[in-house]
């Protein structure tokens, strides 16, 4: 309860966070970041609790607190150890969002470290299936993914020179020019280790099995805004901060991509348990993200940030619909399933509606982002990068196949268990949880503008400094 | 003259003869054959304990007695504070277990006689005195290994200390005495002009960094520490592998920054060296281990591999570091050996497999436990990720990237085998777990004191900072 109340409470700060910085801008307030806050943390190091915002950061909390509400909204109905579920979602979501709005990459870091342990603790705990190793697995890859961050960013602080001293201030470093070999020999490791969080191709595996072995609310959490906190990491940190490194390795950063959208693509359609079909096409949807971050255009990138969101809501919906369906008939194989639409309406409904985002439909959030990152990808000349888009633009078929056999198997055609007939629908946590997601979804898919936007003018500081290192050579 | 003399041996001292004062007030006490109750004793002890740990924060002088044979400064009175925080709340600690034991005062006699040697240690300004020093904190450390009178393995471990604590004393006794026959001078602040490169000079540098390395327990001069660990009473062992290990590496690192200053390029590469083994083995060797002091025992062999990382960068962001990390590891380390102790003194039982469903019955505990453990492991809130990045960034400073990813990756083994016992204490099912264990008040407050400090320590950047502005001083 107190969580819940909690929960809103953040959730109503971030649409008044919404609203506060749209009234900055429109009143003319061009800064890059709003609502600056600095105060030094460890002043012998230069090290700051930096915190502000910009479009992209905003649009990233106010799709954590949508995720946030509906993950505890879904999980209304927790008995074992309720108080220990709440209170590491909560320390999960703090993670979050002090890590979206950091300027400062020690307090960056810290929020990162901060939200892996959690995951493990929720999927250890409350977990399904061979649940000790996936969170262990998870658990290890993202802390490995963590100590390669690491080693970036102390690679960065020792190489700038602000004033004399050395600096974790993303600003301060934006600034500044880092020599073009220390930024190539630290941007793989950063790259790489947000790449981690964010489902890279090959460091992926984590993936899969955490999302299936975790509890619903955990798993929403996981696809909806950890694997977020990778793709942010990238552009904010990896590519803003080494521009000249970004355009060195963008091929290797398409190249990965491609692959984790094809492959992801092409796994998923042998995946017979729901959680494993949309894990897998949570990989094939962060490589559209990494994608748009590695062609390095202007609506690339704000498609990437634009997937994010959209991913974030829909893969939270996804697994919101899984959970009410596992919780009430407790398989999540396609082929024991069927014919729910009949007993469980709103559940189904639900379902397909994450399915069709998935896919990509006209209206809803996911055509919106993918259509801008295959705009951005194309305006980028070369030849192997058309190729690349080419191909991410043909996995959307292979979505289609997967997503409409899953739902036509599960939701479609008779009821194949006697036992189902007596299903009761969502309750109102659910549908509330539900309602709040679809909201998002269908305000980006029929208005894309607002979003569109918010995020152009952070993009846009990003592309311009990436314009610089590509004009400097 | 005299009288200015006099209150500078009261004040610059003040923290031994605080000790001194309180050996003395046990020695009556024992001598006068008076019945005391071991709870009036105890009581006794900790307020006396906690008078010293007060009095350490006031009347901060920097001066030099006898000859630059006893210095001291606010760092120095600083780390002493450390280790008079570390054995409040070891004796806090020890409240379960010797609530019974016959020989309670002997107890606090060989454990204060440490202390002050340590003391003696860390302010030495001459090799001798710091020999001296190093030779009371030692010896009596052996008779308590010995405390479990009745077990053969406490025995055990007494005597493998005792040895391999000799054969460590006499590679530092001769390395002192080659450095006195090359240079001619035993003062840590003159030696560095007298040091030119020599062959010998150089190998009595070699002994005296293998006399330091028995004492810290580094790789590959590592192999007493599980056994002795594994032996003593819980107690014991955290005091030998906390204070114990923290003062040495307090005057470890005084004298590779001041004695040793010229030799910085082979002391860096040794220091690589040394704490890539000693990481790595601690690691591999504590994923291994069933027994739980025998597993803290590797995991802080590992933990003094991080630590010689950040003795490796620049003095001042080293020291601090250093001393950083270790107030940061006396809480954690002791937040550890605390539950354990605890679970031992109640029911005996230390092995990993018992603790499985722990959290069921004993769910403070577990906490605590847990904090502790992810403190060591260096994950943010706790106040080990600041300990473990402020020792990584004082190491990168010399621009060693290979040393520092090897160590981040380091940190991701040494996750894995504390993740294994929060999932035995969380995850696990058990048909007969640990009972409920009531908590006295005295170890309660000691897990308290280590559990703010653990959650504080970071977000308080004040501390940091004083403890770095003072590293300039030697």
């Amino acid at each position: 309860m107190v969580s819940l109340i909690g929960a809103s409470v953040q959730f109503i700060f971030s649409f008044g966070l919404l609203f506060e910085y749209w009234k900055e801008r429109t009143s003319g307030n061009g800064a890059q970041f709003l609502f600056d806050f600095n105060i030094s943390w460890f002043e012998p190091l230069h090290i700051h609790y930096h915190v502000g915002i910009d479009g992209i950061s905003l649009a990233m909390i106010m799709l954590t607190a949508f995720v946030v509400i509906a993950g505890i909204l879904v999980s209304w109905t927790q008995e074992t150890l309720y108080k220990e579920f709440f209170f590491l979602l909560l320390i999960l979501s703090a993670g979050a969002y002090g890590y979206f709005i950091s300027l400062d990459l020690f307090t960056l870091f810290f929020f990162l470290e901060l939200a892996v342990i959690p995951k493990f603790m929720l999927i250890g705990i409350w977990g399904s299936g061979k649940k000790e190793y996936s969170a262990l697995k998870l658990a290890l890859m993202l802390m490995a993914g963590s100590a390669l961050v690491f080693v970036g960013l102390i690679g960065l602080y020792f190489n700038t020179d602000i004033n004399g001293a050395h600096s974790f201030d993303l600003v301060e470093i934006s600034q500044m020019h880092v020599s073009t070999t220390v930024q190539n020999t630290f941007f793989p490791l950063a790259f790489i280790g947000f790449g981690i969080f964010t489902a890279l191709f090959p460091f992926h595996t984590w993936v899969p099995d955490g999302h299936s072995s975790a509890p619903t609310a955990a798993s929403m959490f996981l696809a909806g805004i950890s694997m977020k906190l990778g793709g942010y990491g990238c552009l904010r940190v990896a590519t803003y901060l080494m521009p000249d490194a970004a355009h060195h390795y963008a091929p290797v950063i398409i190249l990965l991509s491609t692959i984790a959208i094809i492959y992801g693509a092409f796994t998923t359609m042998m995946q017979k348990d729901l959680k494993y079909i949309n894990a897998y096409s949570s990989i094939s949807h962060c490589g559209f993200v990494l994608l748009g971050i590695g062609m390095l255009t202007q609506t690339s990138i704000t498609g990437a940030v634009l997937q994010m969101v959209s991913h974030g809501l829909m893969t939270a919906l996804f697994f919101a619909a899984i959970g009410m369906i596992y919780s009430r008939t407790h398989t999540r194989l396609t082929e024991q399933l069927g014919g729910l639409l009949k007993v469980l309406p709103f559940i189904s409904t639900v379902f397909v509606m994450a399915g069709l985002c998935s896919l990509g439909l006209p209206g809803l959030s996911g055509f919106v982002a993918e259509m801008t990152i295959f705009m951005g990808s194309w305006q980028n000349p070369d030849q192997w990068y058309r190729l690349a888009t080419i191909l991410a633009c043909a996995s959307i078929v292979v979505t289609a196949v997967y997503i409409l056999r899953a739902a036509g198997k599960s939701v479609m055609g008779p009821i194949r268990n006697v036992q189902y007939n007596h299903l009761m629908d969502a309750g109102w946590n659910e549908r509330l949880a539900a309602g709040i997601l679809i909201t998002g979804i269908v305000a980006i898919g029929v208005a894309p503008f607002w979003l569109y936007n918010l995020i152009t003018p952070g993009t846009e500081y990003i592309i311009q400094h990436v314009g610089k290192a590509i004009t400097l050579k | 003259m005299t009288m200015t003399m006099g209150i500078d041996f009261l004040v610059l001292m003040k923290q031994e003869w605080m000790v001194i004062a309180i050996l003395f007030i046990l020695l009556f006490i024992k001598v006068s054959g008076d019945d005391w109750q071991n709870k009036n004793i105890l009581k006794l002890v900790s307020i006396l304990l906690f008078i010293n740990l007060i009095t350490g924060f006031f009347w901060y002088r920097n001066g030099i007695l006898f000859n630059e044979m006893f210095k001291t400064n606010h760092l120095i009175v600083t780390e002493k504070n450390i280790l008079s925080l570390g054995t409040f709340i070891v004796s806090l600690q020890s409240y379960s277990w010797l609530k019974n034991n016959k020989q309670i005062i002997e107890f606090y006699l060989l454990l204060l006689s440490t202390l002050l040697g340590m003391f003696f240690m860390i302010s030495a300004g001459n090799l001798l005195m710091f020999y001296l020093g190093l030779e009371l904190s030692s010896i009596p450390l052996a008779a308590l290994a010995n405390f479990d009178l009745e077990k053969r393995k406490s025995g055990e471990a007494a005597f493998k200390f005792i040895i391999s604590s000799a054969f460590a004393s006499g590679l530092l006794l001769f390395g002192i005495s080659l450095v006195y026959g090359t240079t001619g001078t035993l003062t840590l602040s003159a030696l560095s002009e007298h040091l030119d490169g020599s062959p010998l000079q150089i190998f009595a540098f070699i002994l005296l960094i293998s006399g330091f390395g028995f004492k810290i327990s580094a790789v590959p001069f590592h192999l007493w520490t599980a056994d002795v660990y594994e032996g003593s009473p819980v107690t014991v062992t955290s005091y030998f592998s906390v204070i114990s290990k923290g003062s040495v590496l307090f005057v470890f690192v005084t004298v590779l920054y001041t004695a040793f200053k010229s030799y910085a390029v082979t002391w860096n590469h040794i220091l690589f060296i040394l704490s890539v083994l000693t990481m790595v083995t601690g690691n591999l060797f504590a994923i291994r281990q069933n027994n739980l002091k025998r597993f803290l025992a590797f995991s802080s062999i590992s933990q003094v591999g991080f630590i010689l990382i950040g003795m490796s960068g620049q003095s001042q962001a080293g020291t601090a570091s250093v001393v950083y990390f270790i107030l940061i590891y006396t809480f954690s380390n002791l937040g550890a050996f605390g539950v354990i102790s605890l679970v031992s003194a109640y029911s005996g039982k230390e092995n990993m497999e018992e603790y499985k469903g722990f959290y069921k019955t004993n769910p403070r505990l577990s906490w605590v436990l847990a904090i502790s453990l992810f403190s060591l492991a260096g994950i943010p809130p706790t106040a080990g990720f600041f300990g473990k990045f402020f020792l990584l960034m004082a190491g990168a400073g010399q621009g060693n990237y290979l040393l520092i990813t090897i160590a981040a990756l380091n940190m991701v083994i040494s996750l894995y085998y504390y993740l294994k016992i929060i999932k035995a204490i969380f995850m696990d099912t058990n048909e007969n777990p640990i009972d409920r264990l009531l908590t006295a008040p005295a170890p309660k407050l000691a897990l308290i004191i280590c559990t703010t400090g653990i959650l504080l320590t970071g977000f308080v950047g004040y501390i940091y900072e004083y403890i770095f502005s003072m590293s300039t001083i030697f």
